[in-house]
């Protein structure tokens, strides 16, 4: 055994639970601006609306989303200062920035037409929902390479499933989303978009996890855990319910908010499993068989003591501690 | 022990005057360090470095416990169960090692960083430029070795210097300036280099088996070279580095060109959704 008194090497990441409330809103933002724009182009009108709004929704909630987590806010748009291919974060910013404008472009030419009718604003709408649905790709997936990017080992190593998982996941809830909101007949294509995300989101993270292997620890543990089969199982239910009744309003939407659900825990599911990974690295090679579901706050790297008995397990437990605290080192 | 025992090691060693455009680090030989902390003390009097709290950490005589937004210098304390003597006698042993910001020569906090406001100095360091920071914590989940933070209360992520202050005006850091073993010695890269291979080998004849460089060789590990390296008396782990850091960027094309590949799936997917059944 060797670590330095069973402190992490890393840190823990510097982000607030409003990042990966980011990737699910953003993400839903995303993909329904892709979504609405196709539906524009094949002329289903409401299905054009619903995810329009949806789009305009996320997005509206997630720049503030962002801004509040900085540690300095009011120095938001020093993000603008310069463009960086080797940052995520800054490309990412400039992604988000287009898919903004064209979003809100969209909105506003929408709105104007709505109104009355008034030159080439139909047109520019047009033009700004096909940027949007173009750079909405871009911001359901660069959200993956922002994590993996990261010395965080569970999101660094799962970097070849992530870009996978976020499209998937951002394609469930937008479809879902467009599910609850549109009258079942018009939102056939929703319910095909959601459901292909979800099949791809619930198999890319089965193989990243594998992939991972004893990496993949913190998915196995505590609230993680539950986080991550809670949103296998909603969102696997909710792509049955749509795929299955998605004709029949209720199920419509019931499947629709079932996917929403799983797509946010998802998002939880990864974003917490990386502090955990944190807390893992020790220096200690992962050896023996899995501790069962430490509580939280608890060192990983307590042995269970086998002749424990279950009234002294808090005090074996502290002098447990304390002795290992006292000698770090015994090869 | 031999390894504090004897002569100075670095008599000969003169205190040089930075010069720009020359690469400048540490090396921490950390066979003579005694522990002192008095690197840790100058760093903050120089540097203005807020308190870390005034805690108890039950961890030798460590109450520091890690690098950090307030923390520059960290000086290590590992006691050991231990023959030491060369009969293979019981006894303990203290190591001690003073640890800094590694200024990586592939520095991922730099290359994460959305503002700019990490920069590569004229000296081959990294530093933050306060005033342009904006605490998005990018380089605190990228640093390999859990070394920069932001700071409770300000929201802008610190690190060491490497005393650029100090640097522009020709003098040593203040860790290097106040350490009274020659422990953490200062200068241009490549004679520190050389001087820790030399110390090394003087070791290794002196028959300390355990002594090891950490970070000297550009090849031993993913960041491309430290611009603060070490000679330690146990593996890397034990001192709370890691045995193999690696520079997250150096994935960077990969992670892109998959992402790049899954909003292609997406684009095709939602086109396909709207492909009508008859």
């Amino acid at each position: 055994m060797s670590s330095y008194y069973g402190r992490s090497i890393l840190k823990p990441p510097a982000w607030g639970p409003a990042i990966a409330v980011y990737f699910f809103t953003g993400g839903l933002a995303g993909m329904s601006g892709a979504l609405s724009f196709l539906a524009r182009a094949r002329r289903n009108r409401s299905l054009a609306s619903s995810a329009l709004v949806t789009s305009a929704v996320g997005l509206a909630v997630s720049l503030p989303l962002l801004i509040i987590d900085l540690g300095r806010p009011e120095r938001f748009l020093n993000m603008m200062r310069v463009v960086k291919p080797t940052s995520p974060m800054s490309i990412g910013t400039w992604i988000l920035s287009g898919f903004s404008a064209a979003t809100g472009t969209a909105v506003v030419a929408k709105v104007v037409g709505a109104v009355g009718p008034v030159p080439f604003v139909r047109p520019l709408g047009l033009v700004a929902q096909g940027l949007s649905a173009a750079l909405g790709t871009g911001v359901a997936t660069y959200t993956a390479v922002l994590v993996s990017d990261t010395a965080v080992p569970v999101w660094h190593e799962g970097r070849r499933e992530m870009p996978f998982i976020f499209a998937g996941s951002a394609s469930a809830s937008a479809g879902g989303a467009a599910a609850i909101l549109t009258p079942t007949a018009d939102a056939g294509p929703a319910r095909r978009l959601a459901v292909g995300g979800a099949i791809v989101e619930v198999v890319a993270s089965e193989l990243m996890k594998r992939r991972l292997g004893p990496l993949a620890r913190p998915y196995a543990e505590g609230g993680v855990r539950v986080l991550d089969q809670l949103s296998t199982g909603l969102t696997v239910g909710g792509a049955a319910a749509l795929a299955g009744f998605g004709r029949r309003r209720p199920a419509a939407m019931l499947g629709g908010a079932l996917l929403l659900a799983g797509s946010l825990c998802k998002r939880f599911a990864i974003f917490r499993a990386g502090f955990e990974s944190v807390r893992q690295t020790t220096g200690e090679a992962p050896e023996g068989p899995m501790p069962t579901s430490p509580s939280p706050g608890e060192p990983l790297r307590v042995q269970p003591v086998s002749s424990r008995s279950p009234g002294a397990k808090d005090a074996a437990t502290k002098t447990e501690k304390v002795r290992q605290r006292a000698t770090p080192e015994s090869e | 022990m031999a390894v504090v025992s004897g002569p100075p090691p670095y008599r000969d060693a003169t205190v040089i005057q930075p010069q720009p455009d020359e690469k400048v680090g540490f090396f921490t030989d950390s066979s003579i360090c005694i522990g002192c902390k008095a690197c840790e003390v100058a760093c903050k009097e120089w540097n203005h470095v807020p308190v870390d709290g005034l805690n108890f950490l039950g961890s030798s005589y460590d109450n520091t416990g890690e690098l950090g937004a307030n923390s520059w210098r960290h000086v290590a304390f590992i006691e050991q169960n231990r023959p030491v003597a060369a009969d293979g006698s019981g006894g303990m042993r203290w190591l001690m090692n003073s640890d800094v910001c590694k200024h990586c020569a592939h520095a991922a906090c730099l290359e994460v960083c959305p503002t700019g406001a990490l920069m590569r100095t004229e000296f081959g360091t990294v530093v933050v430029q306060p005033d342009v920071c904006n605490g998005c914590g990018y380089c605190v989940s990228a640093c390999p070795f859990g070394v920069i933070e932001r700071r409770e209360g300000d929201g802008r992520a610190f690190k060491c210097t490497l005393c650029y202050d100090r640097l522009k005006g020709q003098m040593q850091p203040a860790c290097a300036q106040a350490c009274p073993t020659q422990s953490i010695q200062f200068g241009p890269i490549d004679d520190l280099r050389a001087r820790a291979r030399r110390r090394l080998a003087d070791l290794e004849q002196q028959g300390v088996a355990d002594a090891r460089l950490y970070g000297v060789d550009e090849t031993d590990n993913e960041v491309g070279g430290l611009h603060a390296f070490f000679l330690l008396l146990d593996k890397p782990e034990v001192y709370g580095l890691p045995a193999h850091p690696v520079t997250t960027t150096r994935d960077l094309r990969q992670m892109w060109r998959t992402a790049a590949a899954a909003a292609g799936m997406l684009a095709l997917g939602v086109l396909a959704a709207f492909v009508k059944r008859r």
